[in-house]
């Protein structure tokens, strides 16, 4: 599904990825976790195409393509989702008026035909139950006077909606109480399907008491500097990013 | 982040589309401005003597003013010796008495303009008032219109089959001397509409003039006036496109409306003029004085404007809030990218009791464009408990463009409540970005986001033409991401 290999990006010249890998196959829930400046909101956004990020090293192939090569609405047509740490306000923009420009857009790049209004609406009642979250809001600007977790159930929302095929959650955990991370969290298992990966990025293990990864990978100063198992997540709970800094510098 | 600034530049880059020029013999008077020139256009179009006296009146006074300077917009002088003020389609002698007698060259233009007449005529009650340069060359629904005993002509047939109407209300609510542009429109105006609504009636459909400066070196100068009798309601819409020129154009339009008691107009204007190229050069100045008079109680004039276009806009829109209950509206768009500028706000004057306005502008910036709004709320002395509210939003796209807001607020009344709110607002990369990434391509991307953004005033416009609005925006601000 997707193969980062020795990726070094910068931004305004200055290299926050130091050459890193990684191997995400189809199906696999990866978590990536590292303390705060370890590079993991650059990861995303590399992955994603944000402007901004130069790519000086390295490749990224994703589903046989070259991923850098792509523009970002390309990227998203080609099935990757970007679950918004701040997810942004658009004023005046109706919320499932977006949805359904992105659902059409994703379908017509599959050369499937646009979904009609009726159909589209069935869709969203279906979906917006999985989240838990308020129909009012669907006829709301997007994001605007939403809480910090309405928002961030909207963009689980959309993500079930649009049915992606590698979903990236940057810090979707943060600034959640123990319900909306609860909710969150059953929208994101509820989606965790043999075709699908998913990559978590976090700073906290606590998400991954809700979904359980496959892979627990530890980002600091641009690398990652140790992969395992979801007993990782829970050792690093307990002595920090420290232990494993100091482990990989005296390797 | 280092890139995000030329993206965005890149976005406001399109060429005019309504760039071409129709061939048509026209008769134009040579370039200059004197008084013999002012009785040969009123001798060509056969007016009475008493409108060429008001002509008259109006250029010797214009002769003693000055180009206002007030303004936020720069221009070299305008020569006004070197203007024609009269160019009319040749065929035109006559006149057609149907569209097929129209020069077909003509309603290719209008073809091309995304007006087809033809086709007009069948969908649903739009009357068409076709202004080709200055003179009016096909009125559509005339029939239908009558019925209603509503009057839907050219400013000239006004003057010749109603001049009773025209006499009582011209230069009652813009007069002759009234400002610079409109001096000299009222000396040299050549046509433009001519509306009135009797007692009662609502207008039976959406009356709609189609404006174009075809001819080169023309100023256009129409002169439109609309008169809403008690209790009568109309809804009106001007669109004006002009083609490609690299010389300057000149258009000092002046549109007046009287609202009688308990009547109410809606006037909206989709203003797509030619911009100039990407340097600045060329375009139309677009140099117009609107006003509104809320003559009668409980009468109503509501203005929405969408400027894309036009080298420069000058123009304000307003509303004498005379009669008691009155309701005075404005909601406007202005768009400017390259090195447009834009200086336009609106007035509302409240003199009656219980009178309130609404202003909502929304200013667009892109390229080198320089956009401001400059509006005055004024509150006399016996207007109790007159109300208003102003919002005045701006939208920026990209680094070297500005926005501009003069709001001035005169309060002689102490019963009077005033509200406003401005905000200024970079279009942003992060918005730009979170659409992309849910698939939506770039321009898309930057139509959301703008029809976002004016929301507001394009729910205001009658529905068949927000959608032309929405298309004019997005045609205007078309590359400029990249």
């Amino acid at each position: 599904m997707l193969n980062i290999n020795n990726l070094h990006a910068s931004i305004d010249n200055k290299e926050i990825l130091k050459g890193l890998n990684l191997e995400v196959k189809a199906g696999e829930v990866h978590a990536i976790m590292g303390p705060n400046g370890s590079g993991k909101s650059t990861l995303a956004n590399v992955l994603s195409g944000r402007d901004g990020y130069e790519v000086t090293r390295g490749e990224v192939r994703y589903m046989d393509k070259d991923l850098l090569q792509l523009a970002p609405e390309e990227r998203a047509r080609e099935g990757i989702f970007l679950a918004f740490q701040y997810p942004v306000e658009i004023p005046g923009v109706n919320n499932v008026y977006l949805l359904k420009a992105a659902l059409n857009a994703v379908r017509v790049h599959r050369g499937e035909p646009e979904m009609d209004a009726v159909d589209f609406l069935k869709l969203v009642r279906e979906r917006i139950k999985v989240v838990n979250m308020s129909e009012e809001l669907l006829n709301r600007s997007v994001n605007e006077g939403f809480s910090g977790g309405e928002k961030k159930r909207n963009e689980i929302f959309q993500m079930t909606l649009l049915e992606p095929k590698l979903a990236i959650l940057d810090e979707t955990d943060s600034g959640l109480d123990i319900d909306a991370l609860k909710v969150v969290a059953e929208g994101v298992n509820r989606l965790r399907d043999p075709d699908r990966s998913i990559i978590m990025i976090t700073h906290y293990q606590r998400l991954l008491d809700y979904i359980k990864p496959d892979h627990v990978h530890v980002l600091s100063r641009g690398r990652i500097i140790k992969s395992g198992g979801p007993e990782l997540a829970l050792e690093l709970e307990e002595k920090g990013y420290d232990w494993v800094n100091a482990e990989a510098d005296a390797a | 982040m280092a890139t995000e600034n030329s993206n965005i530049e890149e976005l406001v880059r399109k060429e005019y589309q309504h760039g071409f020029v129709t061939e048509i013999d026209a008769d134009t008077v040579p370039p200059g401005l004197n008084e013999d020139v002012i009785r040969l256009i009123s001798a060509k179009k056969d007016e009475p003597e008493w409108l060429l006296e008001w002509r008259l009146k109006a250029y010797r006074h214009w002769l003693t003013m000055t180009h206002p300077t007030w303004a936020h917009v720069q221009h070299p002088p305008i020569d006004y010796q070197a203007i024609s003020y009269f160019s009319a389609p040749k065929s035109k002698k006559d006149g057609p008495k149907s569209l097929d007698e129209v020069d077909p060259k003509l309603l290719e233009t209008y073809e091309k303009l995304g007006i087809p007449l033809h086709e007009q005529k069948m969908l649903a009650g739009v009357a068409v008032d076709a202004v080709f340069d200055s003179v009016s060359v096909a009125t559509t629904f005339k029939e239908k219109l009558a019925a209603a005993g509503v009057i839907f002509c050219s400013f000239s047939e006004a003057v010749q089959n109603h001049p009773e109407l025209v006499r009582q209300y011209l230069g009652t609510v813009v007069p002759g001397a009234d400002n610079f542009f409109a001096a000299l429109n009222s000396a040299v105006f050549t046509d433009g509409s001519f509306c009135y609504i009797p007692k009662n009636t609502r207008c039976p459909m959406e009356l709609s003039t189609y404006f174009r400066i075809n001819a080169s070196n023309t100023g256009q100068f129409e002169r439109t006036l609309i008169i809403a009798d008690e209790g009568s309601h109309v809804s009106y819409l001007e669109g004006c496109t002009a083609p490609q020129r690299d010389e300057n154009q000149l258009h000092a339009a002046v549109v007046e409306l009287v609202a009688l008691d308990n009547a109410q107009i809606k006037y909206s204007t989709v203003q797509n003029w030619y911009p100039g190229d990407e340097n600045g050069v060329g375009g139309i100045y677009n140099f117009v004085t609107k006003r509104g008079d809320c003559r009668g109680v409980n009468s109503k004039i509501s203005w929405t404007q969408v400027e894309t276009g036009s080298a420069i806009t000058w123009k304000y829109p307003s509303c004498l809030l005379r009669g008691d209950n009155s309701i005075g509206e404005f909601y406007s768009v202005a768009v400017t990218n390259g090195y447009q500028q834009a200086d336009t706000g609106t007035k509302m004057i409240h003199l009656g009791k219980n009178t309130s306005s609404t202003i909502i502008s929304k200013g667009i910036s892109a390229g080198h464009a320089q956009n401001a709004y400059r509006g005055l709320v004024k509150i006399s002395r016996k207007a109790e408990n007159a109300r208003n509210y102003t919002q005045c939003d701006s939208l920026l796209m990209g680094k070297q463009c500005g926005a501009h807001t003069f709001p001035y607020i005169e309060s002689m009344n102490p019963t009077a409540q005033v509200e406003h709110e401005a905000t200024t607002s970079k279009i942003g990369d992060d918005q730009l970005f979170y659409l992309r990434q849910r698939g939506i391509s770039e321009e898309d991307a930057v139509n959301m986001i703008v029809n976002g953004f004016c929301k507001d005033v394009f729910r205001e416009l009658p529905m068949e033409f927000a959608v032309e609005a929405q298309k004019l925006l997005g045609v205007t601000l078309e590359g400029a991401v990249g």
